[in-house]
């Protein structure tokens, strides 16, 4: 069942087209990996999904509702929440306040504070603790759960790992294990392609804005889809109809 | 096409239409500067009162737009220019020479007040300022020369008979207006003008392009104080009287704001235009009293609602349009 | 000496309260209305005019004006603040100005010159006092003003930091944007925090009318104590606020102790130092202009 569809998605900032007719679709329970480069239109995209960015064209289906012009907090109460890229917790709030937030919703469904510590656990000592003196996994655990707390049926992860030491990298993965399996909807972009293939089932490609390569993990390899990270193979990208000057 | 060939633009500040409007300023103030010789009294006396009202839009203009700078207590130094002029006057100073003073004094004050006071940002800089006006007035009422609320007069001036002390005081307004209009529009243009725009635009890329913002927005403090004191010493040259209450009141500001809003916050031209049509609203309308007021204020909120630019600033985006240019245009 | 700290804090706790709503909505909305002063005097005339034309108490009277006055609030917000913040952080400040232009003058317009109290409407409690030890009497106004502001100010600090709404004002005042990806709708949370802040000023509007008298343009002195009281307590502080009320009356008493008209003059002079104490203890700064002193720094 599709959950999610986008329709020939433009996304400009002034005169520079960030996101070029996209179109893609993503099915209930899928974990899809959004690879690509710096600059190659991955976080506009999730931006976009989220509603902080407005497309210039294009239509964005939810659950068969057309959310394009809906504003961001309508569309985490439609069910789609962004983690954002860098974090962005509420540095004067404490880490509870930040996960309250989230519930604020009223989404109604099983993510509970207390949840979100049993599957954060070092968070629960920094519980009353202002995000601001947090460290980077402790931040980027809060931003999770704060996300989780909406109840989410599609969550969008930008960026994760950026900025993590490697073990910080491992821990927060690990503990997104069971989240993973619980049959939640996940769109990811994350710059590690020995990762995101290990969690994800599909990967898409991006590059210059637009999709290079759409493949279940099965049907793709890590060559292909380095290739297609760094515009190699002209053939494979004119498969896909998108011709269009090389990147050197 | 993402690139574009950079030969097709071209830079500029002077247009037909901007020489145009230079020389037919220029011709303007020498009409008016004879005009005393053909117009009656009445008339001296109001084109005075325009001409300062152009000197307070001016200046507060170029602290709002350009320097990014909102008071409501500019009445602060209209105030003590009006009032260093009485208290050097009561030297035995002639009045005009002590207007001169009055002036400069504030300008004086004005530096370490624009020092401490620009540690403010935004709302708490504009009402610090008003609370500033209300501390100056009440220490000014302290003073047994000015006799508290009931004021005192420049009565030095009588020595200077009625006719000839009119023209004098029109000359001295056309003066300074037309002295501190030239002042204002050759700063913008130098650059330290380029620095002061790109201020506006954005601190942080000025800051990253070496611009000293803070040094500017003295400069511009202390500018805009000096000016607005000349304007209050010579509004007590032609009023006579000094009653604190009615030169430290925030009214000043309040047309001051009206002026630029209307006319077109940080547009050279705007502020010449938004006095201009206060100075019309005013003779037609003062009349109707507090109507009148309430029609100036729900003019500023409308305008700041739905014409933030002002009329001017409406004006020069539709047609591209620029009488007194301070800026540059980049053309395809 | 007792007698005078004791009226001054009693005084400071109207000036805290006053000062409620102006510092709620500098600290979750960074706007200073400059309105402000103006709808205070706007929910005196309505007290008033009730108890004037219908012998209702003010404390009735009450019940209507401040859900009327949260309601005007919220559609400042909506209308005015939303609508010209986007021009700038600067253009609310004109336009609040303007409209305190217009609420100043079309109240002189309506009411006239004459000045107004609320007195005559709350029977003995206008001038009973209590006796504290020492013979020291303060009048009850003065008490019930000073434990409104405290509750006031304590009740909206709860708010704040306890229900989802105040969290929600507090995520949006912080970062709108990242609220927006969180599910907090921020438009709903500022006009609802600007409700509230104008809807409190409707308390302070009987404090106003029932210690003293106000009228048409009464609204811009009470602006600047509001201010001042905001500023001495550390803008952004709701606590530091009460604080700040009390410093500005015990500065004003001062004065007025050392010269007949020095009562505003203390109450200014102090704001001053307050502001001249925080620039020299901003971070860095104080131990820069030691070692500047002290001949290490340049």
């Amino acid at each position: 069942m599709t959950l999610l569809s986008i329709e020939n998605l433009d996304v400009r900032y002034g005169q520079f087209k960030a996101v070029r007719s996209v179109s893609l679709k993503v099915g209930a329970g899928e974990v899809v990996a959004m690879i690509g480069a710096n600059g190659a239109g991955k976080t506009t995209l999730l931006r976009t999904l989220a509603g902080a960015i407005r497309p210039a064209s294009g239509r964005i289906l939810f659950k068969d509702k057309d959310v394009t012009a809906l504003s961001a907090h309508e569309r985490v109460k439609s069910g789609m929440v962004l983690v954002p890229e860098g974090r962005r917790l509420f540095a004067r709030m404490t880490v509870e306040e930040n996960l309250q937030l989230g519930g604020l919703v009223k989404r109604g469904g099983d993510w509970s504070v207390d949840r979100i510590f049993s599957i954060f656990p070092n968070l629960v000592k920094r519980r009353h603790a202002k995000t601001g003196t947090l460290s980077g996994g402790e931040q980027q655990a809060t931003a999770i759960g704060r996300a989780l707390m909406t109840n989410p049926d599609v969550i969008f992860f930008d960026e994760i790992s950026l900025g993590l030491s490697p073990l910080v990298v491992d821990q927060v993965y690990a503990s997104l294990a069971e989240l993973l399996k619980s049959g939640v909807t996940v769109v990811l972009v994350e710059q590690d392609l020995k990762r995101a293939m290990a969690v994800a089932g599909r990967a898409i490609c991006m590059l210059e804005g637009q999709v290079v390569l759409d493949r279940t993990m099965a049907e793709t390899s890590r060559d292909e889809i380095t290739e297609a990270y760094f515009g190699l193979k002209r053939g494979q990208r004119n498969d896909h109809g998108h011709g269009m000057g090389g990147a050197h | 096409m993402t690139t574009t060939n950079l030969t097709s633009f071209r830079i500029e500040r002077w247009t037909t239409a901007s020489v145009v409007a230079v020389c037919l300023c220029v011709a303007a103030i020498v009409a008016l500067a004879i005009a005393p010789a053909v117009l009656g009294a009445g008339a001296v006396d109001r084109l005075t009162a325009l001409f300062i009202y152009i000197v307070l839009a001016a200046m507060w203009n170029a602290l709002a737009g350009y320097g990014g700078l909102v008071s409501i207590g500019q009445q602060l130094f209209f105030g003590l220019g009006a009032y260093f002029t009485i208290r050097i006057a009561n030297l035995g100073v002639d009045p005009f020479i002590a207007m001169a003073f009055g002036a400069i004094v504030t300008t004086v004050i004005a530096y370490p007040v624009g020092r401490f006071m620009l540690k403010l940002k935004g709302g708490e800089f504009a009402i610090g300022m008003w609370v500033l006006a209300e501390l100056a007035h009440l220490l000014v009422n302290l003073d047994t020369l000015i006799q508290g609320e009931t004021g005192t007069s420049l009565i030095s001036l009588n020595a200077y008979d009625i006719g000839l002390r009119r023209n004098l005081i029109y000359w001295l307004a056309l003066a300074t207006m037309a002295g501190l209009l030239s002042a204002l529009f050759f700063l913008l243009r130098s650059r330290t003008g380029a620095a002061i725009q790109a201020i506006r635009d954005s601190e942080e890329a000025a800051a990253s392009l070496g611009v000293d913002a803070i040094r500017t927005k003295r400069l511009i403090f202390v500018i805009a104080a000096g000016g607005i004191a000349a304007a209050g010493a010579l509004w007590l040259a032609s009023a006579i009287s000094f009653q604190p209450k009615t030169y430290f009141s925030v009214q000043w500001t309040a047309y001051m704001i009206f002026m630029v809003l209307v006319g077109g916050i940080g547009k050279f031209e705007g502020a010449i235009l938004g006095a201009i049509l206060f100075f019309l609203i005013e003779t037609w309308f003062a009349a109707a009293g507090v109507w009148y007021l309430i029609g100036l204020g729900a003019v500023a909120l409308i305008f700041s609602l739905v014409l933030p630019k002002g009329l001017w600033g409406y004006f020069a985006d539709r047609t591209g349009l620029r009488l007194l240019p301070v800026g540059y245009v980049v053309r395809e | 000496m007792l007698n005078q700290i004791a009226q001054a804090i009693v005084l400071g706790g109207y000036y805290a309260l006053i000062a409620c709503g102006l510092s709620f909505m500098l600290s979750v909305m960074r706007v200073i209305n400059l309105a402000h002063g103006s709808l205070l005097v706007l929910g005196g005339y309505f007290l008033w005019y009730l108890g004037e034309n219908y012998q209702v108490s003010p404390f009735v009277g009450l019940l209507a004006l401040v859900p009327l006055l949260a309601l005007a609030g919220w559609a400042l917000q909506r209308f005015l603040l939303e609508r010209s913040a986007r021009g700038g952080e600067l253009l609310p400040i004109l336009t609040t100005f303007g409209l305190s232009i217009v609420l100043d003058n079309l109240l002189f317009e309506q009411f006239g010159a004459d000045t107004r109290s609320l007195a005559p409407y709350i029977g003995d409690l206008a001038w009973d006092s209590f006796e504290l030890p020492g013979g020291i009497f303060v009048g009850q106004i003065g008490v019930l003003t000073l434990v409104a502001a405290i509750v006031l100010l304590g009740g909206l600090q709860l708010f704040l930091s306890r229900t989802g709404t105040g969290k929600a004002i507090r995520a949006t005042a912080e970062d709108p944007d990242t609220a927006g990806i969180v599910g907090i709708d921020a438009r709903k949370a500022s006009a609802i925090a600007s409700a509230i802040a104008v809807g409190s000023i409707g308390v302070a509007s009987a404090a106003l009318g029932m210690r003293a008298t106000f009228d048409a343009y009464a609204g811009g002195a009470q602006l600047l104590f509001a201010f001042e009281a905001t500023i001495i307590g550390g803008a952004g502080s709701l606590w530091g606020t009460l604080i700040g009320g009390i410093v500005l009356a015990l500065a004003q008493t001062a004065g007025a102790a050392i010269h007949p008209q020095g009562f505003l003059i203390g109450g200014h002079l102090a704001f001053i130092l307050v502001l001249f104490a925080r620039f020299l203890f901003l971070p860095g700064e104080f131990t820069y202009r030691l070692r500047r002193i002290a001949g290490l720094a340049k």
